[in-house]
């Protein structure tokens, strides 16, 4: 009943005429963001935060997300019907759906698609609105020293699921952290690492930091190699699954949603692993299994529907720990924050109709996500075409723009070029810029916490262990890395990235 | 010798990054455990870089790895500098004038970068950066700047 109450309250915060405008404003751009390879969703909501400074919070985080789950969504229509996965969460759609396109069967693919990603992004809106409250309410119980243990596994798990050396995955993540404590020290006053420069005063912000990693640390390996984008669009005939078609999604599409819903949460690249797994574990079970690479409904409506999941569960550790899982949900944290809420534990009961509000309109964005594929397919498909000579240069001045705007200095404009030359250098030496950012943002958190739990234990390192809940989540930190020495699962994550960057 | 040049110099880089924030944060307060002063937390994570910087440069002259693919100087500079070029111009000189070069400095990256197509879309998005984020959003930029009288 409470939580009828709640959905209630969502439903009057996310209805409202301005709130669904701009969730459709989201989506749509999401859409578009997931339609054009070579633009991320990090690189766009870094791009629009400025924009959204303008709007209310909760109407500004409803936009966001939207451009986040819709990203995840316009990258399989590219996958099924150009064999170009958008994004990298849709790599896998590609397999089995671009060849049933092949066949002329793209509109049951992407029905597939639209299907599988609605009833898991249902499902994973009311996982949300169920876990968030507990979750939050054991959250409140946290003292310094569990936020400080969680964050430590939240980084060490961005670390096992970063692609490439572990090594250099810890380093990217102690480095971010360091980067981020430049400014002010919040205790004592004291500039670190400004180097007199009056601009870093305030530190450096994590908008700069991901325009320039992630806008044009892009752009640049992107034009290493512009291949010829020779784009065969197959026609589209017969949008209507058959009734066998039905009947082989149900499966995959439950199994989807589970498996993408609890590797959601998992904190680094989570969607991306979910739509690998689900994936992979349908090749296993399923009575198809020898269709699976020459067009099997099933192989797109799992990981479809895994890949949604995941990113909309990706919310559950933002909205009720304060705890960024990915890089998208990190600059949420820092959009909540330019917006003056504290993310954590206590937003659930302190701005209920933030939180609520938020996770309907999830639900609404889904609806308008399957409502705005169909009819605008034709849309998406000429987007790719594109050339990207003119779309770079494009995204490059949104970036300049938005990076002065945040606050009114040039002096942004150079961090970021100098952050988005940086960001080349690491990807050419192998090095994950995700991680990075994720610390980057946790790292003055972290400081704090450590402080406080020092204070409180008295100087006593050992407090970390000594108290229970902290004890686990340390421990599971350390089983997190130590699965990565195991034979088998380091086999797995070299399997699942080398398939993914191909 | 050198067997993993991707280890060895992003271990470079590390102890670089971890030797620095030990060096400097030397001027600021140590503290103690109980109460930690401004130095503490940066000159711990120092020494953890220093040490997987070192970890990882000993490990490039025992286990080989890929060699560092070739860099595309001429994308790395031509973005570096476009954005920099605007930055400063942008307040000085005006939206008019920054827009329009960075547009065209990044364009030239390309292998495909032609003229015509480039001074299209570098006068479409002036004139629509200025119409939406300078009119719309009121970001406090000129079209035409001071030094060129505006």
């Amino acid at each position: 009943m409470e939580l009828l109450n709640h959905l209630v309250l969502g439903l009057q915060t996310a209805a409202t005429l301005a709130n669904l405008f701009y969730c459709f404003v989201g989506v749509f751009l999401g859409t578009a963001v997931g339609v054009l390879p070579g633009l991320g969703p990090t690189a766009t909501i870094a791009m629009l935060l400025p924009v959204t400074f303008v709007l209310p919070p909760v109407t500004a985080l409803i936009m966001l997300a939207g451009i986040y789950y819709g990203s995840q969504y316009g990258g399989s229509t590219t996958s099924i019907l150009v064999n170009l996965p958008g994004e990298a969460a849709s790599v896998v759609t590609t397999l089995d759906g671009y060849q049933m396109a092949k066949q002329g069967r793209a509109g049951p693919a992407l029905a597939a698609s639209a299907i599988g990603s609605f009833f898991a992004g249902t499902v994973a809106t009311f996982l949300i609105a169920g876990f968030g409250p507990p979750l939050a309410a054991v959250a409140l119980k946290f003292g310094p020293a569990e936020f400080f243990s969680l964050m430590v596994l939240g980084l060490v798990a961005s670390v096992v699921l970063a692609q490439g050396s572990l090594l250099h995955a810890i380093g990217m993540v102690v480095l971010g952290l360091l980067l981020g404590l430049i400014g002010t020290d919040v205790n004592s006053g004291t500039q670190r690492f400004s180097f007199g420069i009056y601009e870093l005063a305030d530190g450096i912000g994590f908008v700069t930091v991901a325009m320039g990693m992630f806008g044009l640390g892009e752009i640049i390996r992107n034009l290493e190699n512009e291949e010829e984008r020779a784009v065969m669009i197959t026609k589209i005939t017969g949008l209507w699954p058959t009734r066998e078609d039905f009947k082989r999604m149900v499966a995959p599409i439950l199994r989807g949603t589970i498996i993408g819903s609890a590797l959601g949460i998992l904190p680094g690249s989570g969607s991306i692993l979910g739509s690998f797994a689900a994936y992979s574990i349908e090749k296993k079970v399923s009575k198809n299994r020898a269709q699976f690479g020459k067009g099997a409904i099933e192989g797109v409506a799992a990981p479809e529907s895994a890949n949604n999941a995941g990113a909309q569960t990706s919310f559950i550790p933002l909205l009720t720990l304060g705890i960024p899982s990915n890089p998208v949900s990190a600059l949420m944290v820092g959009a909540m924050i330019i917006h003056g809420i504290q993310p954590g534990p206590s937003v659930i009961n302190e701005q209920p109709a933030l939180f609520w509000g938020m996770i309907v309109s999830m639900w609404i964005g889904n609806l308008f996500l399957v409502i705005l594929n169909y009819p605008l397919i034709g849309m998406w498909v000429r987007m790719i075409m594109i050339p990207y000579q003119h779309l770079y240069p494009g995204i490059l001045v949104f970036c300049g723009i938005g990076v002065f705007s945040l606050k009114n200095t040039e002096f942004d404009v150079y961090l970021m070029a100098l952050f988005g030359a940086l960001g080349y250098l690491f990807s050419k030496l192998g090095c994950e810029p995700a991680p990075m950012l994720l610390a980057f943002i946790l790292g003055p958190l972290m400081e704090e916490y450590l402080r406080r739990a020092m204070l409180l234990s008295r100087g006593n390192p050992w407090v970390f262990v000594q108290r229970p809940i902290s004890a686990t989540l340390l421990g599971l930190a350390v089983l997190a890395m130590c699965s990565v020495l195991i034979p088998a699962f380091s086999k797995t994550r070299e399997e699942v990235f080398v398939e993914g960057s191909g | 010798m050198i067997r993993n040049a991707k280890d060895f110099w992003t271990g470079l880089i590390y102890v670089f990054f971890g030797s620095s924030a030990i060096l400097i944060g030397r001027e600021y307060g140590m503290g103690t455990a109980i109460k930690m002063g401004p130095a503490y937390f940066p000159t711990i994570l120092g020494g953890l870089l220093v040490g997987i910087g070192a970890i990882s440069v000993i490990r490039s002259f025992i286990i080989p790895g890929t060699p560092i693919a070739a860099f595309a100087f001429k994308g790395l500079t031509l973005v570096t500098v476009s954005a920099l070029v605007f930055g400063f111009l942008v307040r000085g000189a005006g939206l008019a004038v920054a827009l329009p070069l960075l547009v065209i400095i990044s364009a030239y990256a390309s292998t495909r970068f032609r003229w015509h197509p480039t001074l299209l879309l570098a006068a479409g998005l002036t004139v629509f950066c200025a119409l939406v984020f300078l009119k719309g959003l009121g970001i406090p930029l000129p079209v035409i700047g001071p030094w060129f009288g505006g």
